[in-house]
């Protein structure tokens, strides 16, 4: 055999219906779509050019410096329909490409996007100047310049184009010395920066006091080594925080010339020398105090009116939330619209969770929605901060909740709680050279310092206090929990051989359970001059500690850590002995704050939207169902034209006859005519007997007649009631229809029992014992159905269509599997049972039992009715016998002349012979008074005959049509 | 004698609601061995895995995050009742469970068509709707009893061995036993949420076969596909469609705090994916004709 024609035999040819090709079609049309959709590649709306514009920038306006930019066009922007423009700065140590993001949101809301490399980094000429006016600043104004040109920025006058300033770190001190020396800047976003690069660089948190701060030497060496780095390799700085994260590894060899020192790399000689002096003595002296400042906003802000919208971020230990409270104070004293908000992430902690991301965007783009676009009401100047408030379980990320409060309330707070710390005085020693040196928090690792605040129990702090370097001062265990917000405070008392002390004060949280954390790992660090030698004698400096976002548990301790050493900060190199004390009181300060509710609250209404839209449907349906019900079943007339089966009143001609069939066809999909015309009447007495061979329908007109299958066309009507599946009519009539169904666990009487329990009517109701006196099982009744064998199940199968003795009774091949004593009982039960208006329909090859037991037989073949009648109607009016003689030609002779109608001879001394009313005694008397040997009389199976001549004989093929 | 009918053409005391009532097919359920042994499992199986912990000891206290959730949980399993109980559940959740509630809903109808009983349920006539809404209402019933079972045998023997502490979980900190009761509670209606899925197709093909071995096989493993398909980052965002992406968001109940926007999410799914699979299967079994 061909190998195509095994494949076709195996293969399934299902036939293409109209049905199913439509379903298929459907099916595979939304998978193409779903994958389409998910796949589809989708176009930027804006253009990206990226270009060197040159700027004349330096102090007097004639250096050409070259910048390297990228400028994102809209693609809706054009001379008729003009956009406002945004400048995007990046962070120190990066490039251009650190904002592409950023740049790529905003052109897709429809701005124009002008990013660059700031001078002295990356591609871009010129040196580092630190945001100098004189050179960066210079730089952006010959940028907005350029931007004023372009046909499709949009103009508030000539030459002034409607521009935002949007940067973090670097790129955000930009933006503020910007909006200071450029009026034409209409609204800036600074992210993460600073205010005073002195109060930065050289923090000094102890209050009432003159001396000069303390240098951040880790934070000054990270940028400082980021530019000095003359010759490395491309731009991209490590970290996508656009600001701060992790300097880069610098700028590539842009400026040709001389070869650059290598202890300045790209920064201008001015700054290169003074972070050379201040690195070495940890002081700044008044000219390098001047320039730090002539490069921060602390010189200008009284100068910004463009609206200001400031976030910070409380994990930042280069420009903590001090800053960014100097600037916001200092800004809104002009009267300029000024929006703080901070979030969890910073320079050390990153971008923060993805709710604080969000929520930045969001502030971010209504800020410039409105004042650049002047779409929407002006923004609310509430405030927004975020805490991290655990870990998500789900994504193992950290999860920050969202709080909002009505006004900005600085780094005081509206409200403050005093705790107590209390402890004795006691010695901190001063390593020398500052090692080892307790630490507090990396810089730039972001995860370490927001896990260690974050974490309710169980992980490791990063902070770590050397011994015999601080002093230890606790609080009693917090009664209720309290919500910091903003900078708590507290009293120092030092006394110092050399007269001198720095010291960094830290407030931690402690658990009793898992041990201590250091918020936001931040110190305040405190120069103190002018100390005694004598402890007695010293009086009480206020430090300000670090604003923070905290929530202190009740049952957790304050502590406040006086160290004497970081590593983040340069301390005194000779190695010294203070004595301090931190007692009194810490102020606390706390807000008023209302929580954020989350976008994704709206899923609740949704998913109670639909739990209550369930709910209906399914009440909805119940009722629907009990209705139709109702109405199936004929209680009231329905000439509802739109149902296809049209359920008709009770057909009253015929409500006293048990079963009538009309019409009946079924057409299977394939086209398969299982039934193609059957009608038969059952009427009350009568046991009918429905005969025909293999394939002619018979079990599928039973099946319809259960209720089981719909007929293509045709009705069934029992006792007037139209008979459709779930027709309560159906509980008159009882069936067997291809063998028994039980429950293979039970026993037979527990099936009995359970099927009857099942049909809801009442026990008294099922006449049990008759059934199970129909049954015969005897003992049997009680073991597991599964012991059964086939004939024991076939008897209890037609007890249990007995139960409630149904005035119509089904059987399909009752007597299959039963000895002949049961199916001479049978015989007799179903006799019996046709009496008392009981009516009884058995279809049965068996054409012996058929004939001693029905009173009517219809005979089907290859779904027709091909006779019906009372037996002896379809038999025929003469009974044949058969005669076996000795002498056939004598006998036929003999049996001629006594008036039978036909004698045919079959050979072998057989003959036939059709009594014509004749009785057999008065022909075998005939036959002996002529002296012929009668051996045998038999009646002829009579039904057997009819049944093959009806049938035509051809049993063969009689399941195909 | 005849019987008197009545207007609807009925035998006399029958009423469509009267067949096959709740308690009727609970009892043809009841009865069965599959239930039996079901249910005797979700008892067993704690007790053999506090066994297994006692053989267990102390040796097991590597650390480290990386290896998830899992032996996360494995490792404070014995600080307490409650971790116990939530310990037996994750380890059942994934597999142990879907195959129950694919045992319950997908033999149901399946194991009556081959044993020859449904024809004859049909023939009482039960409506067909009726006959379905009855059946699955034990069904569901026998799952969630089974689950019940499962975590309040888990909780019992648990509290019994290691005592009543507080919840601790590996990253979130301890909850106080109270609300951590509460949760886990939360943990399980969420679970069977989420298992309404796997009825819901199982029962769809417990009326389309008539095998039962069909139905229950198949609803398994369409629900580890969905489980392999959901592990496939590359299908980005399509994986949101699919019906155990939010398997594991009752995690949520275990952060500090909790973290209810994935549950929500994943209970719409739920609700979703079953009502269309019961509808399918309402509309198939109205319509078809029976032929077991």
């Amino acid at each position: 055999m061909p190998l195509s024609t095994r494949l076709r035999r195996i293969l399934p040819s299902p036939r293409l219906t109209r049905r199913r090709l439509v379903a298929g079609g459907l099916g595979f049309a939304v998978i193409v779509g779903i994958v389409a959709w998910a796949a589809w590649p989708s176009t930027p709306d804006y253009r990206v050019s990226d270009q060197t514009i040159t700027v004349r920038s330096g102090p007097d306006g004639n250096s050409p410096i070259a910048l390297d930019t990228s400028y994102f066009e809209p693609k809706s922007a054009s001379a008729d329909h003009q956009a406002p423009a945004v400048l995007l700065a990046h962070g120190f140590g990066g490039t251009k490409e650190d904002v592409v993001q950023d740049a790529e949101d905003l052109a897709d809301r429809g701005y124009a996007v002008l990013t660059w490399t700031a001078e002295g980094f990356g591609d871009s000429a010129g040196q580092i100047h630190l945001d100098s006016p004189d050179w960066e600043v210079k730089d952006a104004q010959g940028l907005v310049d350029w931007l004023a040109g372009r046909p499709e920025v949009l103009l508030d006058r000539p030459g002034d184009p409607r521009v935002a300033a949007v940067g973090g770190s670097y790129g955000g001190g930009l933006a503020l010395m910007l909006a200071g020396y450029d009026k034409r800047v209409d609204a800036i976003v600074p992210q993460i920066t600073w205010h005073d690069l002195n109060d930065a660089f050289l923090p000094q948190s102890a209050t009432g006091t003159d001396a000069p701060g303390v240098f951040k030497k880790a934070w000054a060496g990270l940028f400082f080594g980021s530019g000095a780095a003359p010759t490395s390799a491309g731009g991209a700085s490590a970290g996508a925080v656009a600001g701060g994260g992790l300097p880069g590894t610098g700028g590539a060899p842009g400026q040709r010339g001389a070869a650059p020192d290598p202890s300045c790399g790209r920064f201008a000689k001015d700054l290169c020398q003074a972070y050379l002096s201040i690195a070495t003595t940890g002081h700044a002296d008044d000219a390098q105090r001047a320039l730090l400042e002539r490069s921060s906003p602390a010189s200008i802000d009284n100068r910004i009116t463009a609206p200001t919208l400031l976030i910070q971020g409380q994990a930042d230990s280069l420009f903590p939330l001090s800053e960014a409270d100097a600037n916001a104070r200092a800004i809104a004293a002009n009267g300029t619209p000024v929006r703080v908000a901070w979030f969890t992430g910073g320079h050390d902690g990153g971008l923060g969770p993805q709710s604080d991301q969000d929520r930045v965007k969001y502030l971010t783009l209504q800020w410039l929605d409105h004042y650049l676009l002047h779409k929407g009401s002006a923004p609310s100047d509430s405030f927004t901060y975020s805490r991290l408030a655990g870990i998500d379980a789900n994504t193992d990320g950290l999860v920050a909740l969202g709080y909002s409060v009505d006004q900005y309330p600085g780094l005081a707070g509206q409200s403050t709680t005093a705790i107590t710390v209390a402890g004795p005085p006691q010695p901190a020693a001063n390593p020398p050279d500052g090692t080892p040196g307790a630490l507090s928090t990396l810089p730039g690792a972001g995860a370490l310092a927001g896990l260690a605040s974050a974490a309710g129990g169980g992980s490791v702090s990063a902070t770590r206090d050397i011994p015999g370097q601080h002093a230890d001062f606790y609080s009693a265990p917090l009664e209720s929990t309290v919500d910091v917000v903003g900078a708590p405070s507290v009293r120092v008392r030092a006394a110092s051989p050399t007269g001198e002390a720095v010291l960094f004060v830290k407030l931690y949280d402690v658990d009793p359970k898992s041990g201590a954390t250091l918020p936001d790992g931040l110190v305040a660090p405190i120069n103190l001059t002018g100390l005694p030698a004598n402890f007695a004698d010293a009086t009480p400096v206020t430090v300000r500690l670090p604003g923070i976002v905290h929530q202190f548990q009740s049952g957790h301790l304050l502590r406040i850590t006086v160290a004497t050493s970081d590593q983040g900060y340069l301390t005194p190199a000779a190695p010294t002995v203070y004595t301090v004390a931190a007692d009194g009181d810490v102020t606390l300060p706390t807000v008023h704050s209302a929580p954020i509710a989350s976008p994704n609250i709206i899923w609740r209404f949704v998913l109670g939207g639909l739990v209550v839209l369930l709910a209906l449907g399914l009440a909805v349906a119940i009722l629907l169902g009990r209705r139709r019900g109702t109405r199936r079943s004929g209680a009231q007339p329905a000439l509802d034209s739109r149902n296809k089966r049209k359920d008709h009143a009770v057909r009253t001609d015929l409500a006293d006859i048990p079963l009538v069939v009309e019409g009946l066809r079924k057409e299977y999909g394939d086209g398969f005519v299982a039934v193609s015309t059957v009608d038969f009447t059952v009427h009350r007495g009568q046991v009918v007997g429905l005969l025909g061979p293999n394939g002619a329908g018979k079990t599928t007109s039973l099946r319809v007649l259960m209720g089981l299958t719909r007929p293509t066309s045709g009705e069934i009507h029992v006792f007037g009631h139209r008979l459709v599946p779930g027709a309560p009519v159906l509980s008159r009539l009882g069936a067997l229809v291809e063998g028994p169904g039980f429950l293979p666990h039970l026993s037979g009487l527990a099936n009995l029992k359970l099927f009857w329990r099942a049909t809801g009517r009442p026990e008294a109701d099922a006449r049990l014992d008759e059934a199970l006196d129909i049954a015969g099982l005897g003992d049997a009744i009680h073991r597991k159905v599964k012991t059964y064998s086939h004939g024991m199940k076939q008897r209890l199968a037609i007890a249990q269509a007995m139960l409630g003795l149904p005035e119509v009774l089904v059987l399909d091949e009752p007597t299959d599997g039963l000895d002949p004593p049961q199916i001479a009982e049978m015989r007799r039960v179903l006799r019996r049972y046709a009496t008392d208006g009981r009516a009884v329909l058995v279809s049965s090859h068996l054409l012996a039992e058929v004939e001693q037991t029905c009173t009517h037989v219809v005979v089907v073949h290859k779904g027709e009715v091909v006779a019906s009648g009372p037996v002896d109607d379809i038999i025929g009016d003469s009974p044949s016998v058969q005669f076996d003689v000795s002498d056939p030609q004598a006998a036929s002779e003999v049996l001629t002349r006594t008036g039978v109608r036909s004698v045919v001879g079959e050979g072998g001394g057989t003959l036939v012979v059709d009594l014509n009313g004749t009785s057999r005694a008065d022909a075998v008397a005939a036959l002996v008074r002529a002296g012929v040997g009668v051996d045998r009389v038999v009646p002829r199976r009579r039904l057997e005959d009819a049944f093959l001549s009806l049938v035509g004989g051809d049993t063969k093929a009689s399941g195909e049509r | 004698m005849a019987a008197v009918s009545t207007v609807d053409g009925g035998a006399a005391r029958y009423r469509p609601t009267g067949t096959l009532t709740f308690r009727t097919e609970l009892r043809r359920q009841a009865t069965r061995r599959r239930t039996q042994l079901s249910l005797g499992f979700m008892v067993i199986l704690p007790l053999v895995i506090l066994v297994a912990f006692e053989f267990g000891g102390n040796n097991n206290r590597r650390g480290g995050g990386d290896r998830g959730q899992f032996a996360a949980l494995a490792d404070i399993a014995q600080s307490g009742g409650l971790n116990f109980a939530l310990f037996t559940l994750l380890v059942s959740a994934s597999f142990l469970l879907v195959v129950i509630v694919a045992l319950f809903c997908g033999d149901t109808i399946a194991s009556e068509a081959s044993w020859g009983s449904l024809r004859y349920l049909l023939a009482v006539p039960v409506p067909r709707a009726r006959l379905l809404g009855s059946k699955l209402l034990v069904s569901l019933l026998y799952s969630l009893v089974a689950l019940i079972l499962l975590t309040g045998v888990a909780l019992a023997a648990g509290t019994a061995r290691y005592g009543w502490h507080p919840l601790r979980t590996t990253v979130a900190g301890d909850i106080a036993a109270g609300p951590a009761l509460l949760r886990l509670l939360g943990i399980l209606g969420y679970l069977a949420i989420t298992l309404l899925v796997v009825a819901g197709l199982a029962f769809l093909l417990s009326v389309s076969t008539d095998a039962p071995l069909g139905a229950v096989g198949g609803a398994v493993l369409l629900q580890i596909l969905s489980s392999i398909l959901d592990q496939i980052t590359a299908l980005g965002s399509l994986r949101v469609l699919l019906p155990t992406h939010y398997a594991q968001a009752w995690l949520g109940l275990l952060s500090n705090p909790v973290q209810t926007d994935d549950m929500v999410k994943g209970a719409i799914a739920a609700l979703l994916y079953a009502t269309l699979f019961f509808a399918l299967a309402w509309r198939h079994f109205l319509r078809k004709d029976v032929v077991s």
